[in-house]
């Protein structure tokens, strides 16, 4: 049976065009915008499947992701999406089985992560950007595909006394709704536990008036009336999300392709490098700084920040650097040890952050600040072990910061005669949260509240020294040290065991509260890994290997 | 409603009068049974004695009993055929082990699911067929329509029965939905697609019993092999009643097929419409359509609901027990898919190709009566001959669905599809043609000129017997 590999000798693109998409169609009608998904069975991502009855896989949910981060950019005109079907009596089937039947563990999780990233980027535009998607439910609407409505403001189910919303992954798969929809389910939608019980273990699912009853979805129309109901639900939602929205038009910013040079592994964008050393298993991260020029034109104001567009770098840098790290996790699965740089100048950062939230008025900055946020929780959610270094040339100051606070060792050279200076600006302060809500700065000093109070509001540069002091440093070396130690610190890093430092970077990175979203992650996504490496799922008589086999599962039936 | 009249009017063999919480459900669901029927049923034929048979016990003979009944005083009864020795699952991993008596919980939702979908078609049908008394070409024919309709209600008595029995409040829940859905209603339609198909003259009722009945024969066969004991037994019961309906359509077409080859011979030019009969060639799109869409009513071709219904033990093949292997967890089933644009020959595990297996045993049976039908019209000295199309042939179900055919199976173009599609299909102007023949025929022993009589009556009773009294 074929494997989908990570490593499959076609490295995944994540960069899609509208013109080019083939499961997905989007109509922009003023302040509405029409989603339409009509998968087409034969466009797998992969050979061995077909994705049939709107049924996705990760080639499909990249549209989608970038039909989302379109929608912001380019169409900040439109309040409310409605997200429905181009296929008669079919919304979605979810994610598609024989897909995940054949993948290897890693490719079941990187997709799942990224489907799950997605739908919170899509649920996060409705209080965010004032974009709220709406499911049109206008037929079934099982697994993943209710998982997707989940996601969405508002569900709307087609009564036609066959149309359900359903969770089958536990009774016909063995394995879990893993895209959000258990911790949607009872923490978004706060369905009753027991009523998600029964639902979640009843393959059919519930339609009519019951999946309303049980909030399960907001309300359920008649087929033929189902197209005009939609449409005033859209206009009320429209008119909600305007409301909330200031005066004036807003002219959308293209975003073209990055375009970057690749050879082998190795990719190079304006702002970002990714370099692969496929021998010991590492690679390097480097972003350079905005510069003087950068500054400049935030100075000018939010407008000058719009004309700028696709090419402001912190628009530019950010969408160079979610790609990398999308490459990193999908087409460079061995690589276990990322080492990140940020070079330029420490105070030019701390400059650019503070013309910058100067200008967030301007819903293009805003928008640039939200998508700044979105790529570092991508960064908090990649399972590769981070460390940031702190040599000669970097500047891990502001928004670069983040990246060293996002790694899991900071470390920083201290030598007199190149001073490596780190500083904070607005934007460790609240701006670019965790998905678990505090700031990096918050998790990072999170047993230390005098420290915490002591960075807050400072916006000198730190000499290395200071900047140990203050606790943002893992270990700070002299020149004579540094490049043994860092070495030795890499080669024992990759040498640890790859699931053990997964699971253990992932606990150790988010201490303090939980939201919903990141429960998706560590609770929810971490189940469903474990389930998925299961013999009761996966193994030869597993649930999920069986599924559309003539043999029927067979349980081990010990709970563990 | 007391329950001792409810006993009497409800004649069975499943211990109703000992059974309070089945009365209790069947009390609450009988007059809503009953509003349905008026409201959808033959209504405006209520007040007529009709030579109908009635069911009344299991016995030898129980299940024919003839005698003039008004419709709604019909006595839609429940009964089990009786089993002989200790049942077994028939197929599946547990194929030999004792059948259920009860329903397991690890395949209710499958088995409510099926016996809901397989009682959904009951009502839909009469729903389907509710206004065609008044164009009937004759007493007979319009005494075999009624006996139909009441018979599809037992057939959904005997379904409800099982959701009332054994599926606690989710069943009664889905006993009320029965009631509720419509056939061919935009908001509330009927679950499978034929259902909702209308069936406005007595040649798509002819080909509706000959096609899609037939299919309820088949499924009814398929789950006269289920491990839960109760609907084994209610189906193989039900399956007595359905060879009626088969006959009813096979020979109501047949008897057109005579006609029309009679007028074709009394036409100057050959021509069936110039004297008020029915073509050929609309004969043939009818058996196009109808049996198309009946064939869409078996599922898909690549199936794992099938694969998980077989391999549980819920639904077998046809005659199960002229198979050896009732396991079938080996072999494969070779089909012709469309890849890449073209057909191409693949192999599928048999348990996911038992909805196609069962589809091969309908095929062969249809074949069956096209080659009387045909045989017909040697006779008769026509040179024409009647055939089935390609099973790919518009499909809206399963894999050959969103890909066009020609009738003979071969993959042609969307636009050569609907260039052909009025040759093919029935198209509105049949509808017009058919109806501006179809005028009652209600004299004892009188036929439409547009279908021969039968060779004989009912129960010994002559052609001329007068089947429905439509004056007292």
């Amino acid at each position: 049976m074929q494997q989908p590999a990570a490593s499959s000798p076609a490295p995944v693109d994540f960069e899609v065009e509208p013109e080019h998409y083939r499961h997905w169609k989007v109509a922009y009608e003023g302040p509405v915008a029409r989603v339409t998904m009509e998968v087409d069975p034969e466009g797998g991502l992969r050979e061995g499947y077909e994705l049939k009855l709107n049924s996705y896989d990760l080639g499909v949910d990249i549209e989608l992701a970038d039909i989302v981060r379109r929608m912001r950019f380019e169409h900040p005109e439109v309040r409310v999406a409605v997200l429905r079907s181009g296929i008669d009596r079919v919304f979605c089937a979810g994610a598609n089985i024989n897909m995940l039947g054949q993948s290897s563990h890693a490719w079941k999780v990187n997709f799942c992560k990224f489907t799950n990233e997605t739908r919170c980027e899509l649920e996060d535009a409705a209080g965010s950007s004032q974009q709220a998607y709406i499911a049109a439910c206008n037929g079934t609407t099982a697994g993943g595909g209710y998982e997707l409505a989940l996601a969405c403001e508002e569900i709307y189910l087609q009564d036609d006394g066959n149309s359900a919303v359903s969770l089958p992954e536990v009774p016909l798969l063995g394995v879990l709704p893993g895209t959000g929809g258990l911790t949607r389910l009872v923490d978004k939608r706060k369905v009753r536990r027991d009523r998600a019980d029964v639902f979640s273990t009843t393959a059919e699912g519930i339609r009519g008036n019951k999946a309303k009853q049980w909030g399960l979805v907001d309300d359920v129309f008649p087929r033929s009336r189902f197209d005009e109901k939609i449409a005033e639900r859209a206009q009320a939602m429209a008119e909600r999300m305007a409301a909330q929205v200031g005066k004036g038009s807003r002219v959308g910013v293209r975003l073209p392709r990055l375009t970057p040079e690749v050879e082998g592994r190795n990719r190079s964008y304006r702002h970002v490098t990714l370099t692969v050393d496929d021998q010991s298993r590492t690679a390097s991260l480097t972003i350079a700084g905005p510069t003087a020029d950068d500054v400049a034109i935030l100075r000018k104001g939010g407008d000058a920040a719009h004309a700028a567009g696709a090419e402001l770098w912190a628009l530019r840098a950010y969408r160079e650097l979610d790609d990398a790290l999308l490459h990193l996790r999908v087409n460079n699965p061995t690589v276990g040890l990322v080492l990140v740089r940020t070079t330029g100048d420490a105070q030019t950062v701390l400059d650019h952050d503070a013309a910058l939230v100067a200008a967030r008025d301007h819903w293009f900055v805003r928008e640039v600040l939200l998508h700044m946020g979105r790529v570092l929780r991508r960064m908090d959610n990649t399972s590769r072990s981070f460390f940031a270094l702190g040599d000669a040339g970097t500047a891990f100051a502001g928004n670069l910061l983040e990246l060293a606070l996002a790694s899991d060792r900071f470390y920083l050279l201290d030598d007199p005669d190149h001073v490596v200076h780190v500083g904070l600006s607005d934007l460790n302060e609240g701006a670019l949260p965790m998905a678990h809500g505090p700031t990096r700065l918050q998790t990072h000093l999170y047993g230390e509240p005098d420290k915490l109070d002591g960075l807050v509001g400072n916006r000198a540069l730190l000499e290395p020294e200071d900047a140990d002091e203050a606790g943002l440093v893992t270990v700070r070396l002299d020149e004579i040290d540094w490049e043994d130690d860092v070495r030795i610190a890499i080669e024992e890093r990759v040498s640890l065991s790859p699931d053990a430092l997964t699971g253990m970077e992932q606990n150790l990175r988010f201490a303090g509260p939980e939201t919903p979203e990141s429960k998706i992650y560590a609770r929810l996504s971490a189940w469903q890994n474990w389930i998925f490496i299961r013999p009761n799922a996966t193994g030869p008589e597993g649930a999920l290997t069986l599924y559309g086999r003539p043999e029927r599962p067979s349980f081990d039936w010990q709970r563990v | 409603m007391s329950s001792v009249d409810l006993n009497s009017k409800i004649p069975n063999n499943v211990g109703l009068a000992d059974d309070p919480k089945l009365q209790r459900a069947l009390e609450k669901w009988l007059p809503n049974y009953l509003e349905w029927w008026h409201d959808m049923g033959p209504t405006d034929f209520e007040d007529k004695p009709v030579f109908l048979r009635t069911a009344i016990s299991v016995e030898r003979g129980g299940w024919a009993n003839y005698d003039y009944v008004k419709m709604p005083d019909y006595r839609w009864g429940i009964f089990l055929a009786p089993n002989e020795g200790e049942p077994t699952i028939k197929c599946g991993d547990d194929a030999g082990t004792p059948a259920w008596l009860d329903v397991p919980g690890e395949h209710r939702n499958a088995l409510r699911r099926i016996i809901v979908t397989q009682a959904d078609t009951e009502p839909a049908s009469v729903e389907q067929q509710r206004l065609l008394g008044h164009i009937a070409p004759s007493l007979y024919d319009l005494r075999n329509l009624f006996q139909v309709n009441v018979e599809e209600g037992r057939h959904l008595w005997a379904m409800v029965y099982l959701l009332h029995k054994y599926f606690g409040r989710d069943g009664r829940d889905e006993a009320d939905e029965l009631l509720q859905r419509r056939s061919g209603d935009a908001d509330k339609p009927r679950i499978l697609g034929a259902f909702n198909q209308p069936c406005d003259h007595w040649l798509s009722f002819f080909a509706f019993t000959m096609f899609t009945d037939r299919d309820g024969k088949y499924q009814l066969a398929a789950l006269a092999e289920s491990g839960f004991d109760p609907l084994a037994r209610s189906t193989q019961f039900m399956l007595t009643e359905e060879a009626h309906h088969l006959f009813v359509g096979d020979t109501g077409i047949q008897r057109i097929i005579k006609r029309s080859a009679e007028l074709q011979a009394l036409d100057p030019n050959g021509d069936v419409r110039a004297q008020g009969g029915i073509d050929f060639e609309l004969i043939q799109r009818t058996i196009n359509y109808w049996y198309t869409y009946s064939l869409d009513l078996f599922g898909g071709e690549i199936s794992s609901n099938a694969s998980s219904f077989f391999a549980s033990g819920l639904k077998g093949r046809f005659h199960e027990h002229r198979f050896e292997d009732h396991r079938a967890i080996e072999g494969e089933y070779r089909l012709p898919v469309v890849e890449g644009g073209k057909l191409v020959e693949k192999d599928v595990a048999l348990r996911n190709a038992m909805n196609e297996v069962l589809r091969d045993a309908y095929v062969a049976d249809c074949e069956r009566v096209i080659a009387r039908w045909n045989k017909t019209l040697e006779t008769a000295g026509s040179p024409t001959r009647l055939s089935l199309p390609s099973r790919r042939f518009h499909r809206h179900q399963g894999i050959y669905a969103g890909h066009a055919f020609d009738p003979q199976g071969n993959l042609i173009s969307a636009e050569e599809y609907e260039a052909n599609r009025s040759r093919w299909l029935l198209v509105p102007e049949d509808n017009e043609y058919l109806l501006s023949i179809m005028k009652p025929c209600y004299e004892p022993g009188k036929f439409a000129n547009w279908i021969a009589p039968p060779t004989k009556g009912i129960e010994g009773r002559p052609v001329e017997f007068e089947y429905v009294k439509l004056h007292d």
